[in-house]
């Protein structure tokens, strides 16, 4: 009873007529609705224009008055043997992210050259980019043969030329098929009166002819953890981790890993709603999982099979880019990252080349990334991000890179770059060669206050907790007559940082900007604490880095499932806290920071 | 996979995204066949549970039958469902039925401008109180910034060029041809504050893949699309006077489907009983530019 559906995209340069093509396929498979083709003939007439088969398509009033495809559209036809989706993607310079929308949708591409006009700039750079998004099955549809009066040597010397291009890309077409879309030759079915010399398949045939495109279920699982939820409306205690299969097979009482936290749990159950209770699922299905551990993990995590090979884990990757934004991508700058469900911040290290699509040679090089431009890239975060590389697992070795709310450029994974080295450390060296040491020494400022500097950092789970046992060190290191200063993140926020509601990955900066304030106050000679809820261990790494020369004190308030990294201190969370206030005291006496002149 | 099932865990990848991107998040429920499927999603997507609130826009022209409906299913489902209106253009009888209006200046008010100022939270709503079982006016609506709307690319040309997820400014409006790149399961997610979005999670779907995954799932759908004996029933549901029943005997569920798969609707389009739609040029994508859903 349910037909298989396949997804088919349209590409090639501007003009080469693929949305005649198209408006033929859909008439010539009675897939119009009836109101539709009276509908734009009426249109035709009302504008004393000819009826031509593009403008079934080119349903918008935009497009009729520019005679371009703005976007990608889709239409829906049948053959006898199954069900389709074409998606039209636009051949202008302009709107290459609509052409690439529409390819990443797809299974299988045409892509069209006029005949008369031979293979052009956009042609060119629509197979690099079929062929980065992953999309090897393509047929070339030769157009406008009747302009060429269906000249065998003009089809022989295009489909010689572009199969060249195509081989270095490692794409093989699976037909070149000459056709006329406004005579409707070879659309349908073969024609033998117009083109005797050609024995493939009609454009329709080759339709049938596509594969489908299978979910990888050899690979090894991957599941980008999309979200853990626990909802307790009527009596619902599951805790679920749920996300979209990428690739690879799991089943219950499998042992699982999250990376890049490295948790280790089985699963326990597999959740899907409304149906048949599930033992195993794979790639393509989105259900949940529940655990038999209640780990504390956060969406962008990846779950992968303790049997099964890892995702890398680095924080510097080596990228194939293509760069759509309307400003260029430079170094120095923030962007977002997303990887499957991974959000994380990054940033743009290195511009290895520039690959010229149409030309597919390799461009002088330039340091920033503009419009349009494919280029070789290295790329940083601030944390350690868990990938595969494209050559290993296609579909979670690709990422996006959002610039001002939009996506900005799409890649795919070449490589892990070892590196001990990080952005964030080169800028600490820079900024400690440069600053200039008050002339009050800090043995003079430690000597007149009576204690040293330290930056003091509480950390919890949400809520609280660490606020309150902060704010009482504050108050009791004050009744000791030390200068303690107690600054919370939410008053940071409406001052300092009240700018980051623009930004795209605030947390990354929050603690940034954090760590630069303690380093200033810390050479103050103060101490001064904070509370921060829900970090990692990265971001304490980046306080405790940012915050050199002086130190840092990390105390753990109560449970901290996400940090790993031993703390100085661990006290509860309880009702009475003056043990461990006391506790943190006597760490400070002894660490020397407090010299306890009470006495 | 099926084409069902690969369908089913798009539609629900994108309603976890919009779940976890979007902090003010409301699905639209217009109790049509289209919208029904979408809750039923959602249902799929977080395991039994809604855990958004459901917005209709009733215009008071609606079936009386969709209302009883509507609020059974609320209450059997325990949906936490607004209900907002034009009740200034309704009450002053500024409407196409009080003839004072065409059809497509009816929608925009009854429609678009209840849709836009409910979301908003500008003009009152009504919430569906549980305890009761009925509708109560909110006390303090709260202006939404996601909207996740059921409407598909085969309904219309312009529709088609919807992606899943869609800006609207301020306004909003819909710019066409500047729309955000889509690959690879990466949506725009990320939203300049002031803006909303949009969310689409049906766009794939055909309306045979709607019925038959109505008759996969068995989900509830209300009566009015099927023939009652009068030898008509209802393709698209909205508003009575702008809407007419086809002639049709499809008396449930699978002879719907087969009525769809080789019977005499198969060339015909869906929205041909929706009278707006034909009243200019672009009737639906003026409308759309401007808001309607």
């Amino acid at each position: 009873m349910f037909e298989e559906q396949l997804s088919i995209v349209m590409a090639g340069h501007v003009d080469h007529g693929k949305s005649t093509v198209i408006g033929r396929l859909l008439a010539e498979t009675n897939a119009l609705p009836e109101g539709k083709l009276e509908q734009v003939r009426t249109m035709c007439r009302r504008n004393a224009r000819p009826f031509e088969y593009a403008f079934l398509l080119d349903a918008l009033k935009d497009e009729q008055s520019q005679g371009i495809t703005i976007d990608a559209a889709r239409c829906f036809f049948r053959t006898a043997q199954r069900r389709y989706i074409l998606i039209d993607a636009p051949g202008h310079i302009e709107f290459l992210k609509n052409m690439l929308t529409g390819a990443s949708r797809a299974e299988a591409a045409l892509l069209v050259i006029d005949a008369k006009e031979g293979i052009r700039e956009n042609t060119k750079r629509h197979g690099y980019m079929l062929s980065m998004l992953g999309l090897r099955q393509i047929a070339v549809v030769v157009n406008k043969m009747d302009l060429v009066n269906y000249d065998q040597t003009v089809y022989a010397q295009i489909r010689r030329d572009f199969s060249a291009f195509l081989e270095r890309l490692q794409i093989r077409p699976v037909s070149f098929i000459p056709v006329s879309g406004m005579q409707g030759v070879n659309i349908a079915t073969r024609s033998t009166q117009e083109t005797p010399w050609y024995q493939g398949p009609s454009v329709l045939e080759q339709i049938d002819l596509f594969q489908r495109r299978e979910f990888p279920q050899a690979q090894p699982f991957r599941l980008p953890v999309q979200d853990i939820y626990k909802f307790t409306a009527q009596g619902d205690d599951r805790r679920i981790v749920t996300g979209t299969i990428e690739t690879g097979t799991i089943a219950t009482g499998d042992q699982v890993i999250f990376q890049p936290s490295g948790k280790r749990s089985r699963v326990k159950s597999i959740e899907y709603f409304h149906g048949p209770a599930k033992t195993s699922a794979s790639a393509g299905e989105a259900p949940g999982f529940t655990l038999d551990t209640q780990i504390y993990i956060k969406p962008g995590e990846w779950m992968v099979r303790a049997d099964q090979p890892p995702l890398q884990v680095g924080t510097r990757l080596r990228v194939n880019l293509f760069w759509m934004g309307h400003d260029p991508l430079v170094r120095g700058k923030s962007y977002k990252l997303k990887l499957g469900a991974v959000r994380l911040p990054v940033q743009l290290v290195e511009v290895l080349s520039i690959v010229d699509a149409a030309e597919q040679g390799t461009a002088t090089s330039k340091q920033q990334v503009d419009r349009h431009d494919i280029a070789e890239v290295i790329l940083e975060t601030p944390k350690p991000v868990a990938f595969d590389l494209v050559s290993d697992i296609e579909q979670t070795g690709r990422l996006v890179i959002v610039d001002h709310y939009e996506i900005a450029g799409a890649g795919i994974i070449l490589a892990n770059v070892p590196t001990t080295d990080s952005t964030l450390a080169t800028h600490v060296c820079a900024r400690e060669i440069a600053w200039k040491p008050s002339a009050i020494s800090m043995a003079e400022r430690a000597k007149s206050y009576g204690h040293g500097a330290k930056f003091v950092v509480c950390a919890s789970r949400e809520g609280a907790p660490g606020e309150r046992f902060a704010r009482a060190l504050e108050r009791e290191l004050c009744h000791r007559h030390f200068k303690a200063y107690y600054l919370g993140m939410d008053n940071v926020a409406q001052g300092l940082d009240a700018d980051l509601g623009e930004h795209e990955e605030p947390q990354n900066e929050q603690i940034r900007r954090l760590g630069e304030l303690a380093r200033i106050m810390t050479d103050s000679g103060q101490i001064f604490i904070t509370s921060l809820a829900d970090i990692d261990d990265y971001d304490i790494r980046t306080l405790r880095l940012l915050n050199t020369p002086q130190e840092i004190v990390v105390i753990h308030v109560g449970d901290n499932p996400l940090l790993n990294d031993p703390p100085a201190l661990a006290v509860t969370e309880g009702a009475d806290i003056a043990p461990g206030l006391t506790a943190v005291c006597d760490y400070l006496r002894q660490q020397k920071v407090l010299v306890d002149f009470e006495i | 996979m099926q084409t069902l099932d690969r369908l089913e865990a798009h539609s629900v990848h994108i309603l976890r995204e919009s779940y976890r991107e979007f902090k003010s998040l409301v699905m639209l429920w217009s109790i049509g066949k289209d919208s029904t499927v979408l809750l039923w999603l959602a249902r799929k997507a977080f395991f039994g549970h809604v855990p958004f609130p459901l917005m209709h826009v009733d215009t008071h022209f609606k079936v009386p039958e969709m209302i009883t409906y509507r609020d059974k299913l609320a209450r059997d489902w325990h949906l936490d469902m607004i209900v907002g209106e034009n009740s200034a253009a309704i009450a002053a009888k500024q409407t196409f039925p009080d003839g004072k209006l065409t059809r497509v200046e009816c929608c925009k008010a009854l429609k678009s401008e209840a849709l836009k100022n409910s979301l908003s939270g500008a003009w009152p709503r009504k919430r569906m109180d549980h305890t009761v079982g009925e509708l109560r006016p909110e006390a303090k609506p709260e202006p939404f910034t996601g909207v996740i709307v059921g409407v598909r690319a085969d309904e219309e040309g312009s529709r088609s060029k919807e992606r899943y997820f869609s800006a609207r400014d301020r306004q909003h409006e819909w710019d066409v041809g500047d729309q955000p790149p889509e690959l690879w399961k990466q949506y725009k997610t990320d939203f300049a504050p002031g803006t909303h979005v949009r969310v689409h999670p049906l766009l794939d779907w055909t309306e045979l893949n709607i019925w038959e995954y109505i008759e996969r799932e068995q989900i509830p759908i209300i009566s009015l699309y099927f023939d009652r004996g009068e030898g008509r029933r209802y393709r698209s549901l909205g508003c009575y006077p702008c809407t007419s029943p086809v002639n049709s005997t499809a008396t449930n569920v699978p002879e719907i489907i087969r009525e769809l798969q080789s019977g005499r609707f198969a060339n015909i389009a869906e929205r041909s009983g929706r009278e707006q739609d034909k009243e200019d040029g672009g009737g639906l994508e003026t409308l759309r530019r401007g808001g309607y859903m």
